[in-house]
């Protein structure tokens, strides 16, 4: 009987090891990258906040976000731009301008984007951009721990603030926001989480019962609210006539038409709390949906939305924290299922669940071989190499309600890490063979706090880069090498979308390719992962295949369009039809 | 957790701890109409729907089989090899929820959940001192588990909803049971000495004091405190001394936790889940000195 029992606990042992390094070559995974954010120009440097003093022991903590990343292309050059926001008063934040070799210029102070970090008006937490008055420029909200700003993309090359006028003004603790259509009447709605509530101003604060009343099912977040476009530069706070108003300490929010009934609607990473999904009711209200998500609550981070194994569906997927020997949330991999079990089926296998404190992620295809690879950035707070807060954590966090809300009673950070030092997760999509992280393989390296991730062909040549924004750290750009050359390469086709009856930037609007057999579905979002925007222009890769059979486009008027054998290797443009 | 099985007494008589009270008070006799062992694994079950119902504690029904499954098919085996007959299961019960409950693995991984209750029960029948087990059982699979296994495996420390109301209809329950299963007094020494202990490492150190303490309000502890500390058949025999090994346990949790402030070298399992680990050191070499004991000390 001793032996069975101790070859028990020698397997368990066995069982712990990590996973052998796959080998790697030319073919496999296919693409390679190198952090170029230096030699690109990209000199951003994020600055966390600082806060009334009266939160001093937990201030690395509540200061621990506000790096964020959005592409855009503000001056309409077919060229993808990048914003970074900032987050101690006086930082600028940074535009940084596609001079389109390769290089970037700084130009926020000119366009009026930079100096929006105020005492009074609080620090930028991120930004998310969409053209709400379809004047063909792209326009910009910055949400912050503070007051919304919207500004108005006048000519292209200055913003004015029109937040004001807007019906906009509002003190929101906000990590999130994204641009959606929700009535479908062909202007850009807007949702704003929140994650502190709305009568804490942090720096000025009357009360240090500021914090969550629970790890796992807290409710006493800030309220999230939704925005609906009058039209003539005009919102109305419709979060209450919709039942959008979430108080879960939202911390990152995307929208897609999950239910296929035409109708965008909003899925939630909440933050010591269950994933949230609200079906839209034909753009009438909101209802609220378990779909399988309340199985495990977590700490949501992040919401991704992709059609992870080319079922033509999109899927999600969300990032949490795991510690190891502390905790275990591991991240979720959810797969559509609403259509036959009304559900999201969780398919994250261990490699994928657990890639450390894990913030922002996107689905991509890196290789261009007709599959979704996945980029999750990683790590809280890296201050001490030797001493961690996890110790820490863990007496306070089980704790009764009362006690975890209040700051105050809070173990001190002092220069503890929390999570930190974690590198990237760059997952290879097998498909049935599982997901394989090859970032030390590829050369995703660094050790910075990850937070926000952006994809984007920065060059315009048929390949996706990767934009990280650090937390108190500088940016990295992972420029994507691909292999070049007859039969080497594999094939790609990109979409950018006009909106006419459709609001101007398309989000929302969906593009299936069809190609060999395969079904590839992608949705443009109006900010997505978290804290951050990818290019709105769609990526698709081909493998191989030097054809497309069919492309089917959804435009958020509910107008179906469909291009038969498009030209591939292209950035093919597509205005909305009449009808 | 706790191990209400009976099994036979050893060769030399050494006495199996004894639930019933000898005393023919009234509650002595519910208690003999209501065997303790019930109430137990009825608290526990308790405890695993509230949890279910209102978290989604267990993380997924598989994990749940496959630790019950795991548990009663090792005890039903086990026990027929070696003693000829299928004992009681309640036992392999309570583990099997306990370590659903307590583990929490990476990712959607079952494997700790057929070895943790592989090595619960089996523990019982390897590592005995006189026919005894000297380890609770679930006790001894989850410590085991966070030192082999610790890139796998994480300790329930967080999800439990953190409501004030929760606490104290557990509280309360588990304290009426303990009552009635007569380990009241062993719940409450360590309950008392963590505090205290724990009181005083605080002002030592200069830390929060609500910090220091809050742990004892978290989910692990109420698993603790009221189906491991307090196992029948785990611990010493005669009530002072087991009042004096629960503030030994407290103590050497507050050494480990002492450690964990200073940065000591240590497994991550000492930080992770300082409880576990100081039972799983104090509980059998208490329970070893017991056995050596003269019998009459039993009585």
């Amino acid at each position: 009987m001793a032996l069975p029992f101790f070859a028990a606990i020698g397997l368990a042992a066995y069982m712990d090891r990590e996973p052998e390094p796959i080998s790697v070559s030319a073919a496999n995974p296919g693409f390679v990258l190198h952090d170029e954010a230096a030699r690109a120009g990209l000199t951003f440097v994020h600055q966390r906040p600082t806060f009334d003093a009266t939160i001093a022991n937990i201030e690395p903590h509540v200061a621990a976000l506000g790096a964020s990343v959005s592409v855009t292309d503000f001056d309409g050059d077919g060229w993808p731009d990048l914003y970074f926001t900032n987050s101690r008063f006086g930082a600028p934040n940074a535009l940084y301008r596609n001079k389109r070799d390769g290089t970037f210029e700084d130009v926020a102070a000119a366009t009026g984007l930079a100096d929006v970090n105020q005492p009074g008006e609080g620090v930028s937490m991120g930004s998310v951009w969409g053209d709400f008055d379809n004047d063909g420029r792209e326009d910009v909200l910055i949400y912050r721990y503070g007051n919304l700003s919207l500004f108005r993309n006048v000519d292209g090359k200055t913003f004015e603030d029109v937040t004001e006028r807007a019906g906009l003004r509002r003190w929101v603790n906000s990590n999130g926001a994204i641009w959606l259509d929700y009535d479908r009447d062909g202007l850009l709605d807007l949702y704003v989480t929140a994650y502190f509530r709305g009568d804490v101003d942090l720096w000025h604060l009357s009360t240090t019962r500021i914090m969550h009343n629970s790890f796992e099912y807290a409710t006493n977040g800030g309220k999230n609210l939704l925005f609906r476009n009058l039209g003539a530069g005009k919102f109305a706070d419709v979060t209450d006539q919709l039942g959008v108003g979430s108080t879960r300490w939202t911390l990152a929010a995307a929208s897609a038409d999950f239910n296929d009934d035409g109708w965008p609607d909003i899925y939630l990473a909440n933050d010591y709390g269950p994933e949230e999904l609200y079906l839209n009711d034909h753009g009438k209200r909101f209802v609220l949906t378990t779909a399988g998500l309340q199985s495990e609550s977590k700490s949501g981070m992040s919401v991704t939305i992709g059609d992870a194994f080319n079922r033509g569906r999109l899927d999600v997927f969300v990032t949490n924290i795991s510690e190891r020997g502390y905790l275990f949330q591991n991240n979720n991999l959810r797969l559509n299922r609403l259509a036959e079990e009304n559900k999201f089926t969780n398919a994250a296998d261990p490699v994928v669940a657990d890639a450390g404190w894990a913030w922002g992620a996107q689905f991509g295809d890196l290789n261009n071989d007709g599959a979704n690879e996945l980029f999750v950035a990683n790590g809280f707070i890296s201050a001490d190499r030797k001493a961690n807060y996890w110790y820490a954590m863990s007496k306070i966090a089980g704790a009764n309600s009362r006690l975890f809300e209040d700051s105050k009673t809070w173990p001190a950070f002092g220069n503890l890490s929390l999570s930190g030092y974690e590198r990237s997760r760059v997952y290879l999509n097998r498909g049935a063979a599982g997901w394989v992280d090859v970032a030390n393989a590829v050369g995703a390296t660094d050790e910075y706090d990850g937070r926000a991730v952006a994809l984007a062909d920065l060059t315009n040549r048929g390949a996706l880069d990767v934009v990280v924004a650090n937390q108190n750290q500088p940016v990295v750009l992972y420029r994507n090498s691909l292999p070049a050359g007859a039969g080497s390469a594999n094939h790609w086709i990109g979409f950018k979308l006009l909106g006419t009856r459709s609001n101007r930037s398309a989000i929302g609007a969906e593009v299936t390719v069809e190609s060999g057999g395969t079904v590839q579905r992608r949705v443009i979002d109006g900010g997505m992962g978290f804290a951050s925007q990818n290019d709105r222009r769609l990526h698709f890769g081909l493998g191989k295949r030097e054809w497309v059979d069919r492309v089917v486009i959804r435009w958020p008027s509910g107008t179906r369009q469909i291009l038969q054998r498009p030209t591939v290797d292209e950035m093919l443009t597509v205005t909305e039809p009449a009808r | 957790m706790t191990d209400a099985t009976h099994t036979r007494g050893d060769d030399r008589g050494v006495a199996t701890t004894t639930l019933a009270p000898p005393a023919a008070s009234p509650a002595a006799a519910r208690s003999r109409v209501l065997d303790p062992r019930y109430l137990i694994a009825g608290l526990i079950t308790a405890v695993l729907i509230a949890a279910q119902l209102r978290y989604h504690m267990v993380g997924g029904y598989a994990r749940l089989a496959v630790a019950l499954g795991t548990c009663v098919a090792t005890e039903a085996l086990l026990s027929w090899f070696i003693r000829g007959k299928v004992v009681n299961l309640q036992s392999a019960y309570i583990s099997g929820i306990s370590l659903t409950l307590l583990t929490k693995p990476q990712g959607a991984t079952l494997w700790p959940f057929v070895l943790g209750g592989f090595l619960a029960i089996a523990s019982k029948y390897v590592l005995q001192y006189r026919n005894n087990h000297v380890w609770n059982p679930t006790n001894f699979a989850i410590v085991v588990l966070l030192l082999a296994a610790t890139n796998k495996i994480s300790v329930l420390s967080h999800q439990w909803g953190n409501e004030l109301v929760t606490n104290l209809v557990i509280w309360g329950f588990g304290l009426v049971i303990a009552t009635r299963v007569r380990v009241v007094h062993i719940t409450l020494t360590y309950v008392a000495s963590f505090l205290i202990l724990n009181a005083v490492r605080a002002l030592v150190l200069g830390q929060p004091v609500l910090a220091e303490i809050a742990p004892i309000t978290g989910p692990m502890y109420q698993l603790f405190v009221f189906f491991m500390i307090t196992d029948p058949r785990t611990v010493v025999r005669d009530r002072r001394w087991q009042i004096a090994v629960a503030v030994i346990i407290a103590l050497v949790e507050t050494l480990i936790r002492f450690g964990s402030d200073q940065a000591w070298p240590m497994p991550i399992a000492f930080n992770a889940a300082p409880a576990l680990v100081a039972l799983f050191l104090v509980g059998p070499i208490a329970k070893v000195m017991d056995l050596r004991r003269p019998q009459r000390k039993a009585a």
